[in-house]
């Protein structure tokens, strides 16, 4: 008796820990969002969208670092999706089994992995530092956008490889049986199958670098003007906030914050719309 | 009527495929390998300077300390004198104190949603606690500068040090030196655990997901509770896995730059106290790297880069290796 007893006291205690672990995690997550919502509503108008950062002081918004951002999330996806599907289509479909495809396997979760800034200090090395073929000589935006390529290849890579994975040998099957080559059988059948959860990845991977700061801050640098040009220094939301946040003016911080919340809304809506992809997938 | 036979054509395309998409696969070694040699011929400079002083110099005690050894943490761009001891010591210790106060708690929160949550919240929670794992890390940085820093250097940190002053010899009072601006090693400590946190909570649930029914069911079967279904069953069970998910936490956190950079106060030196103001290797290269002011300042920065890369790869090996292991 004492120790069904002492069972079910340790049982309730743990319980109770773990309730509280959740409400500790949710509650610090709500007060993160809270701020977040409250001092970025504060901050947000129309002028966020059609004027440039300013200087302290004077009136301005974040065209151009919203603009720098889609530009360098744009092109740094489109690399991502292609070199990231075909490499994910050659480890689920090709030679994913060999011993180089195992290699590549794991060196792809280890990429996945790294440090975000250390990839800024490699594309640093190859595009803007001075003394190599390659390099640009200077900040760009082309080295920004080569930065988050980096960043969200390795993601397509993983998610592609496992949604094709999914796709039932059947369909492979069928397409040897009609004849049709291994390409056209990926093209035609494999890769549309799969073709939301191929849109899910990329999403994914989308989501993960448009809030990635610090791969930028030494290779897009930021800049104070509008530019659309991706071989000039670019501004960006993320290295914008940055900069403004660790000003002492007011005006600048309440900028930093509408920009945080215009990220991380666009990061939800992102990857609330992946997810959504996905579940509309499975339920076929 | 007979039947057509056609021999199977050669496709030129299929060759052309395999080779396009081989590449793409080998492009990423490329930029693996790429990185690395990016890293040492960038770091080479420094790393030649300075040899063995780059990570561990050590100086003349100050007569009469009785110390046996001394350990310099110099990093002077006037000067051109760089030693990595100080960030490498304030990336380890940062990380693990966040790992130390998100593991329980992220332990607990997929203990709780796969266990005990009633399944009307289990999902919609889960899905929360996934979202949150993707807020970029600068939001968590802003928040910890603009909204814990200063609550936690008013609410805690001077009541704290006005108690520990009527006994400054004590070890509380050393332990909670240091200047009352809310930037510090435990501060950089707990933002990095509140952004580390549901990523190792989602990552948990999976875990724990994983787990085929009839194993709990048995041990419930034999009338387990659920505190001894937890922790004689399912943790042994996924133990490995656990292990892993932990490694992988920690290497996030290593390499975690703007959730850190914001109040950790970037000071190279060792840290005397827990609220003492300390540096990262992430958030050293993220302050100095754009405005390094001498090939050797640029190079000392590459070369932190590298130790912070040899440190997070081995972490992340051994995680991928223990996960890859576990049969589930």
């Amino acid at each position: 008796m004492d120790r069904a007893l002492r069972r079910k006291i340790a049982n309730y205690i743990f319980i109770g820990l773990c309730i509280i672990g959740t409400a500790i995690a949710l509650g610090a997550l709500a007060l993160i969002l809270w701020s977040l919502f409250s001092q970025g509503i504060g901050g947000m108008n129309l002028k966020i969208f059609t004027m440039d950062t300013p200087a302290a002081g004077s009136e301005g918004g974040l065209r151009n670092a919203i603009v720098g951002s889609i530009l360098m999330c744009g092109v740094g996806m489109i690399i991502a999706v292609v070199i990231g599907i075909l490499a994910g289509t050659w480890l689920a479909e090709i030679g994913g089994d060999t011993a180089y495809g195992h290699v590549v396997r794991f060196l792809n979760d280890v990429l996945l992995s790294a440090p975000s800034i250390l990839i800024g200090l490699f594309v640093y090395e190859l595009l803007v530092f001075k003394s190599n073929p390659l390099s640009l000589g200077h900040f760009s935006g082309w080295a920004g956008a080569i930065s988050l390529a980096i960043l969200a290849t390795p993601i397509v890579t993983r998610t592609t490889e496992d949604i094709l994975n999914l796709q039932p040998n059947a369909l492979r099957e069928a397409g040897m049986a009609l004849g049709a080559s291994q390409f056209t059988t990926i093209r035609t059948i494999i890769w549309k199958a799969a073709g939301s959860g191929l849109l899910t990845g990329g999403l994914l991977g989308f989501a993960r670098i448009s809030g990635e700061t610090a791969p930028l801050l030494f290779t897009a640098l930021g800049n104070q003007f509008y530019n659309g040009d991706l071989s000039q220094p670019m501004a960006s939301l993320p290295v914008t906030m940055f900069n403004f946040a660790l000003t002492p003016y007011a005006d600048l911080n309440k900028l930093a914050w509408a920009g945080a919340l215009l990220v991380a809304v666009a990061v939800l809506a992102v990857n609330i719309l992946g997810r959504w992809l996905a579940r509309d997938k499975n339920s076929h | 009527m007979p039947a057509e036979t056609k021999s199977i054509r050669f496709d030129p395309t299929d060759p052309i495929f395999r080779w396009v998409s081989f590449s793409a696969a080998t492009l990423l070694l490329v930029v693996l390998g790429g990185l690395i040699a990016s890293l040492v011929y960038g770091g080479w400079p420094a790393l030649s300077t300075f040899g063995l002083d780059f990570f561990l110099k050590f100086k003349d005690c100050p007569a009469g300390s009785g110390a046996h050894f001394c350990i310099d943490t110099p990093w002077n761009p006037v000067t051109d004198v760089y030693s990595a001891t100080a960030p490498i010591v304030g990336t380890i210790v940062t990380s693990f104190l966040a790992l130390l106060f998100a593991l329980p708690i992220a332990i607990g929160v997929a203990v709780f949603l796969t266990q005990f949550c009633p399944r009307y919240l289990a999902q919609p929670l889960s899905t929360a606690v996934e979202l949150l794992a993707g807020i970029p890390s600068i939001v968590y940085g802003m928040w910890g500068l603009f909204v814990f820093a200063p609550w936690f250097a008013k609410d805690i940190q001077t009541p704290l040090m006005i108690a520990a002053s009527q006994d400054p010899t004590s070890w509380v009072a050393k332990l909670v030196a240091g200047v009352p601006n809310g930037a510090n090693l435990f501060t950089a400590s707990i933002i990095l655990a509140v952004m580390v946190l549901p990523y190792m909570a989602s990552v948990f649930r999976e875990l724990f997901r994983s787990i085929p029914p009839q194993v709990r069911e048995a041990a419930f079967g034999i009338g387990a509770t659920p505190f001894e279904v937890t922790t004689s069953v399912i943790i042994p069970y996924v133990k490995k896995g656990m292990i892993g998910v932990i490694m992988l936490g920690l290497g996030r956190a290593l390499g975690e730059t703007m959730a850190v950079t914001f109040i950790i106060g970037n000071s190279h030196r060792f840290p005397k106290s827990l609220f003492d103001s300390s540096s990262t290797i992430a958030s050293t290269i993220a302050n100095e790297f754009a405005e390094a002011t001498t090939d050797l300042h640029t190079s000392a920065l590459v070369a932190l880069g590298l130790i912070l890369f040899l440190i997070t790869f081995t972490v992340l090996a051994i995680a991928r290796w223990l996960l890859s292991s576990q049969r589930y």
